[in-house]
């Protein structure tokens, strides 16, 4: 039996006034690996921002389920909270905010919001310098500001490194493979690959087949104008390697 | 905390909850009348029994005061109603037994009143390290620690005191960094200033523990003009803090204090504030005008004077740490942060002067405008003919929250020798919603995260303090930005 993670019923929701989502439905149970491709201005970095309730962004109708609770009504540091995780495509920098300030109150807050202890100084060390290791990420870097003079590739390791420390039920991931080498994609594929289980969820939306190469996908969603038009296993990924989206919008 | 009701009453008239220092305390005050004149400067010098050299010292102040007084500077980016200085009252003693000889003799209502500050002064528990001064209003009210700076040869007591037991050494620099005639308020201050710290390091002796001054005005109606004075003798170096708090009061209270600091050949002085009056409430009314003269002369070469300050209170703030940088590679440096919410205005930055060979200055400044407030950032950096080698760094950051508030930086950069080098950097930037949404989307509430990322904005100004104090800043910071966001 498959419990569901996600449940989102005809959403529609728009940036300022224009209209992005339309109608789009959703389902993603627990153990299951999605990826939403799209060419631009399709709506998947829409689709991620809404669920993880960045303000900017307006849900206008339709109904968002998570975990059984309804995102709507939820802050987003609650989302967070809860289990739901974006990585995001253009992670900001925070001058003078320590890594290791940021991660270790990130992490406090979730242990709070499930009734646990907040760990101590030593624990959490431990744990960090574990996740730190297999993300490839050195020492120096969690003793730096977030994200502040991170090269690209950094900055998607970081964005792996919280995946991996705050444990989500559901990972989106918001275009990581973008803009990585060879080495860095492969880092950041590992890391995903080792973060899923049968326990959580991966969304990955992504521009690329090749990152499929490592994450293995069990549904391939493709966006276009704001909706979902067709949806497969991961041969869709790769017809739509090899013809494009045009093909789709002359079937 | 417990309190003590015979003590301490919480003044309900005015509703801010952001304010922890709020409630005033209930002593029988020892108060000269409202209003300026002779006879109060008479009544002032002659109540702290003073030499006469002093009290002329006053009369021609107050002299080239009335003079003046119609030359308030106005050049300053803030706007106040004309302030009546017959309206105020220049001297208040809380009790009417000043300057006790050790803890013994404080009143315990008086450590009480300091306890519930924050600032405990009995001996047993002390701020581990740090020396206190206390002024209540006009007077100090306890020094601590006095015999461990006693073995090392530091004299750390109110200035009054000073006057009595070390008269050469006040009147060789009282007035010498800032002279009575430098501006209105300084003028105002040599006339009545009732009291402050004055401290004297020894050749050659690093002082064992930091030095701190509590401020704290509590009288309605009352100005409080205090007078620090610093001299760090060859060799030395000494590390002064002062921390600030007033009552809600409605009316807006007048804060016109005067630092000197004199660093001689190799001396070192680092000078910290945590500027925390009553700012006014949510719609402006009431709070403190602090206008403060505070200036440190590197006298000999080699000397050291560094100044930073955390500005977080008064509804007004008007005040230039500066830096005569006279002796041969000699340095100066100001590190601030100042955050204005509501309807704060702060104008505020620092002078450095070069005058000697080789004089290095660095000044970052970072100022915070939140709610409805102006910051202004001013300084000044002047390079005089024989200030060869002469370099300045100035960094000036504006952070600004919400979009009714404003940051202004007004650079004056003067050099008369062609060999100085001068660099300055200068941002506005605003805690951006992406910024706040990726600290969110982490678990971290909207408003924790505010304060994070401003925190992270302010981490190179707090470094320069002592360690407790920078937690202390921090957390004030953390009160000044409640309900900035959301």
């Amino acid at each position: 039996m498959s419990k569901t993670i996600l449940e989102i019923k005809n959403l529609h929701a728009s940036v300022e006034d224009t209209k992005i989502l339309k109608g789009l439905s959703l389902t993603i149970n627990i153990g299951e690996k999605h990826t939403i491709m799209g060419p631009n201005g399709s709506g998947k970095s829409t689709l991620a921002n809404v669920l993880a309730g960045n303000p900017s962004y307006t849900m206008n109708s339709g109904e968002i389920i998570f975990m059984g609770q309804n995102l709507n009504e939820m802050q987003p540091d609650i989302r967070a909270c809860a289990g739901l995780f974006l990585a995001f495509q253009y992670p900001v920098e925070l001058p003078g905010v320590r890594m290791w300030q940021f991660l270790k109150s990130s992490l406090d807050s979730k242990r709070e919001y499930n009734g646990e202890k907040p760990l101590s100084t030593r624990e959490f060390d431990n744990v960090l310098n574990e996740y730190a290791d297999k993300v490839g990420i050195s020492s120096d870097f969690i003793k730096r500001n977030v994200n502040e003079g991170f090269s690209g590739g950094e900055k998607k390791r970081n964005e792996i490194l919280q995946l991996s420390l705050l444990n989500p039920k559901l990972a989106i991931l918001d275009e990581t493979d973008s803009g990585l080498d060879i080495d860095a994609l492969k880092v950041v594929s590992k890391g995903i690959d080792s973060f899923s289980s049968d326990e959580n969820s991966v969304l990955l939306i992504t521009h690329y087949q090749r990152i499929l190469n490592y994450v293995i996908p069990d549904f391939v969603h493709v966006m276009m104008d704001g909706n979902i038009v067709t949806s497969g296993d991961k041969t869709l990924a790769l017809e739509l390697e090899e013809k494009g989206y045009d093909w789709l919008t002359t079937k | 905390m417990k309190e003590n009701n015979n003590v301490i009453s919480r003044t309900t008239e005015l509703e801010n909850d952001n304010y922890k220092w709020g409630f005033d305390f209930k002593f029988n005050p020892d108060n000269a009348p409202i209003g300026l004149s002779e006879d109060i400067v008479k009544l002032i010098s002659n109540k702290k029994n003073e030499p006469k050299w002093l009290l002329d010292w006053r009369l021609k102040s107050l002299k080239h005061w009335f003079k003046n007084q119609d030359n308030e500077p106005k050049w300053a980016n803030i706007e106040f109603p004309k302030i009546d200085f017959q309206k105020i009252r220049y001297y208040s003693s809380p009790t009417s037994k000043p300057n006790p000889k050790s803890l013994d003799e404080v009143d315990p209502e008086m450590l009480a009143a300091f306890t519930k500050l924050g600032i405990p002064l009995e001996e047993q528990k002390k701020l581990s390290g740090v020396a206190v001064d206390a002024i209540m209003d006009s007077v100090s009210v306890a020094t601590t620690y006095q015999k461990q700076l006693e073995e090392a040869g530091v004299i750390f007591c109110p200035i009054s005191e000073a006057v009595q037991k070390y008269p050469e050494l006040v009147q060789k620099y009282l007035g010498s960094v800032v002279p009575y005639s430098d501006n209105f308020y300084a003028t105002l201050n040599s006339a009545v200033f009732t009291d402050g710290s004055f401290i004297y390091v020894p050749p050659g002796v690093r002082c064992p523990v930091e030095l701190m001054t509590y401020f704290r005005i509590n009288e309605l109606d009352t100005g409080q003009f205090e007078r620090t004075l610093i001299v760090a003798d060859k060799g030395s170096y000494v590390s002064y803090l002062e921390g600030c708090t007033a009552p809600f009061r409605k009316n807006n209270q007048l804060h016109a204090a005067v630092v000197e600091l004199v660093a001689l050949e190799d001396a070192e002085i680092k000078y910290s504030t945590l500027q925390n009056w009553f700012p006014g409430d949510t719609n402006g009314e009431g709070g403190i005008y602090n206008f403060v003269t505070k200036r440190g002369k590197c006298q000999g070469k080699n000397s050291k004077i560094s100044w930073t300050q955390v500005e977080t209170g008064s509804a007004i703030t008007w005040k230039y740490p500066s830096v005569i940088l006279q002796g041969d590679n000699s340095v100066g440096e100001f590190y601030s942060v100042a955050l204005v919410n509501n309807y704060q205005q702060a104008d505020t930055g620092t002078k450095m002067i070069h005058i000697g060979k080789n004089t290095k200055s660095t000044i970052i400044a970072k100022g915070i405008s939140a709610g409805k407030a102006t910051n202004t950032y001013r300084g000044q950096v002047k390079v005089l003919p024989s200030a060869k080698n002469a370099r300045n760094f100035t960094q000036c950051d504006s952070l600004l929250i919400g979009d009714k508030c404003g940051a202004h930086t007004i650079p004056y950069i003067e050099v008369k020798n062609p060999t100085a080098q001068l660099e300055h950097e200068a941002t506005t930037s605003k805690v951006s919603d992406d910024q706040l949404f990726y600290t969110q989307q982490r678990g971290i509430s909207l408003e924790d995260a505010n304060y994070m990322i401003i925190n992270g904005f302010c981490k190179g100004i707090f470094k320069e303090l002592p360690f407790e104090f920078a937690i202390e800043a921090s957390q004030l910071l953390r009160v000044s930005l409640e309900g900035t966001v959301g």
